[in-house]
């Protein structure tokens, strides 16, 4: 689960860390009174979307004005003005896509007179098994570009659980950032901050880019993104309140409400599969056979009739849906009850596309019998590549 | 021969008493698995009896309840637990299993916090417990063992070792390899989550050293870059099996989430199409499909 820009650093000033002082805007808010609430004389007007790439993105509207998701505004009337441009205007970056994203919430924050820009972010590094820091000088760009171009440039400290956080991983930081002295010490106090935050709160990737050294020699958070591990969400409620779903898709928020995992994509063959790894690879193999799938549904391991119906809305209610396979390989769950459940809802939800089912595993001959004496049209498969052929044959005349 | 377990091996459960534990106890035992006790905190003392829907060899059996994993050890030797815990409290469990020096720890168990599965795999270090999963199907050695919750009748006795990411896939490189008449050695699901205890390699070498395994299918994901530091690990090894490879998510957009924690695209070596490169200038013969993995495997062992 990701967090706005504006949530994740009131989450690291309640700890301690240095991050300007700001005022979010909502729908209906005064800007101009917000704004006034600021420091000033300069004002960071930013839109809150879950995506980056916002200060070098643009607006689909014109009336947003020709600027990015960012501008530098230079009195509250300024900030409250270009707030009022950008709020319910659709901002499209590198990393939104075509169709961009509206942006319901502003960020104004008390600008900052930048000396260096530096890059800093701890995440779960899988190869090691411990939450690592990666940091580097070449801060405010394209961290992975950095990693191609300019490796040297980059130093990963890992952090050994039994320890935390150590002195010696922060001389190790700041050594990394090129900091000395007393910026070196508030490194340290950072970067301490920053662990005890991500432990806490179950963070699985926290990025501070910029992090920037300020004219004043002060150290200062310029932006931060915050990624939750969903598993842990359980025992932070804080953090699920948080939560914005305007920002997620909205099949996919309904599909996580019964339990489904559900990622919407560009095709038109709707798959229903059961486990991680088979509906990717019966992804993978629509591919091969030269359609597109228009979605990932993995319906876990105990898909019941409740749960395959309402995979099946789902799926139908995705107007680029052409054609339906579902691949079920039924392990514990038995074939025939998986066919019972995928007749049920057919039944209920109605059928306007072909649809293919291809069952294998415990019961199959059961299940095949029931769905081949169910009257629908539903057109059994074999294995895994007839079902392939079939369904894009099928879409594709 | 085999890896990790035969039917020698006695097991418990921790997380008995619960649903899935007894669901997946009643299967096991049915299966021919030694169980030997299981272990639910505040229900030591009683004694756990399998269902009456249970299959027809595991009905009336009867094992013994402990309140910790050392109790239960007083009672048989246990060389191996296999955890049915909830996610809140899974890595709890593991931790204990460590405690007590239990061999071999199999968790089932998804959606365990990442950072939970940090300080287990912390305490792995160094330790004598061998973690399999979390997240995973489990393993078998056809009719003799079976540990987690694949259907066992899929599975014959043969010369194919099996590991892999996934569930449901490994299951299809099983019937693959049960149709195309080589069945199984050992078949061991290391599972989706991005911090876990035994990984590819770890499996690759015990199959390698097991005269009992003649071929090997290994089967990842898209993530992390354990598929590539195996195919390396297999190149430069001295000892060489047939080998089919496959991973899944060639057509997953990049840095979406699918399912498994483990399972996202972040650019660099983790990409499908990275992983499939690495595979095939180790020597490895890549399945073009989900469906023919034990197709390539047959035509391997022909040549």
């Amino acid at each position: 689960m990701n967090i706005h820009e504006y949530q994740a650093k009131q989450l690291l000033k309640e700890y301690g860390a240095p991050v300007a002082d700001g005022a979010v805007v909502l729908p209906g808010d005064k800007p101009e009174a917000k704004a006034k609430e600021l420091p000033g004389p300069l004002y960071v007007v930013k839109a809150q979307i879950h995506a980056g790439g916002r200060g070098k993105g643009h607006f689909k509207e014109a009336s947003a004005g020709e600027k990015g998701g960012v501008r530098l505004a230079k009195s509250p009337a300024e900030a409250a003005e270009f707030a009022r441009q950008m709020l319910g205007a659709t901002l499209v970056t590198k990393q939104t896509g075509e169709a961009g994203k509206v942006v319901n919430r502003i960020y104004i924050e008390d600008g900052a007179d930048i000396e260096t820009e530096l890059y800093l972010s701890a995440l779960v590094d899988r190869g090691t098994g411990r939450v690592a820091f990666i940091a580097s000088t070449e801060g405010g760009m394209n961290i992975e570009e950095v990693a191609e171009e300019t490796p040297e440039k980059i130093i990963t400290v890992d952090i050994d659980p039994a320890t935390g956080f150590m002195p010696h991983h922060a001389r190790s930081i700041a050594k990394g950032l090129g900091l000395a002295g007393p910026q070196a010490k508030d490194c340290a106090k950072l970067c301490a901050t920053l662990y005890r935050a991500f432990i806490d709160k179950d963070m699985s990737m926290l990025e501070i880019n910029p992090l920037i050294v300020m004219k004043n020699g002060a150290l200062r958070v310029l932006d931060a993104k915050m990624g939750f591990d969903s598993n842990a969400l359980m025992r932070h409620p804080d953090i699920v309140s948080l939560r914005d779903e305007t920002e997620e898709d909205p099949f996919e928020v309904r599909a996580a409400e019964f339990d489904l995992s559900y990622v919407k994509l560009d095709g038109n063959i709707g798959c229903m599969v059961n486990g991680a790894g088979l509906a990717m690879s019966t992804m993978d193999i629509i591919k091969h056979y030269g359609a597109e799938p228009a979605n990932f549904l993995d319906v876990g391991g105990g898909a019941t009739k409740e749960k395959v119906t309402e995979a099946f809305k789902i799926i139908t209610s995705d107007p680029a849906v052409k054609g339906i396979l579902v691949n079920i390989f039924g392990g514990i769950m038995r074939c025939d009850v998986i066919a019972a459940g995928v007749i049920a809802a057919v039944k209920d939800v109605g059928l306007q596309v072909p649809l293919v089912v291809r069952l294998e595993g415990t019961n199959v001959a059961e299940g095949k019998k029931l769905l081949s004496e169910s009257g629908l049209a539903i057109t059994p498969a074999d294995d895994l590549e007839d079902a392939a052929a079939k369904i894009v044959k099928a879409v594709q005349g | 021969m085999s890896v990790l377990i035969d039917r020698n091996t006695q097991v418990i459960c921790q997380g008995l008493t619960g649903s899935q534990g007894t669901f997946h106890t009643e299967q096991a035992i049915a299966y021919g698995t030694k169980m030997v006790g299981g272990v639910t905190p505040g229900k030591g003392g009683s004694t756990w009896t399998a269902g009456e829907a249970s299959p027809d060899r595991a009905k009336g059996a009867e094992l013994p309840v402990f309140d910790t994993v050392r109790e239960a050890q007083g009672h048989a030797r246990v060389d191996a637990s296999v955890i049915y815990v909830p996610p809140a409290f899974a890595a709890d469990s593991i931790l204990e299993a460590i405690a007590a020096e239990v061999p071999l720890i199999v968790c089932i168990t998804e959606g365990i916090p990442v950072l939970d599965m940090v300080k287990v795999r912390r305490a792995l270090d160094g330790s004598a417990s061998r973690l399999v999963g979390p997240n995973c199907p489990g393993v078998i050695t056809p009719d003799e063992c079976k540990i987690g919750i694949m259907p066992g009748h899929i599975h014959r006795d043969g010369h194919v070792g099996i590991v892999s990411r996934s569930g449901t896939l490994t299951y299809e490189a099983v019937h693959q390899t049960t149709m195309a008449g080589l069945g199984q050695s050992t078949c061991v699901g290391i599972g989706g989550d991005p911090v876990k205890g035994t990984d590819f390699i770890d499996v690759l070498e015990l199959f390698l050293a097991d005269d009992d395994t003649h071929s090997i299918i290994m089967i990842g994901e898209i993530g992390g870059s354990a598929e590539a530091d195996a195919a390396r690990f297999l190149a430069s090894n001295k000892v060489k099996k047939p080998t089919v490879g496959f991973i899944a998510g060639v057509t997953a957009p990049p840095g979406r989430r699918m399912g498994h924690a483990g399972a996202i695209v972040s650019g660099g070596d983790d990409t499908a199409a990275a992983k499939i490169e690495a595979m095939k200038s180790a020597g490895i013969a890549v399945s073009p499909t989900p469906a023919a993995m034990g197709r390539t495997l047959l035509e391997l062992l022909r040549k």
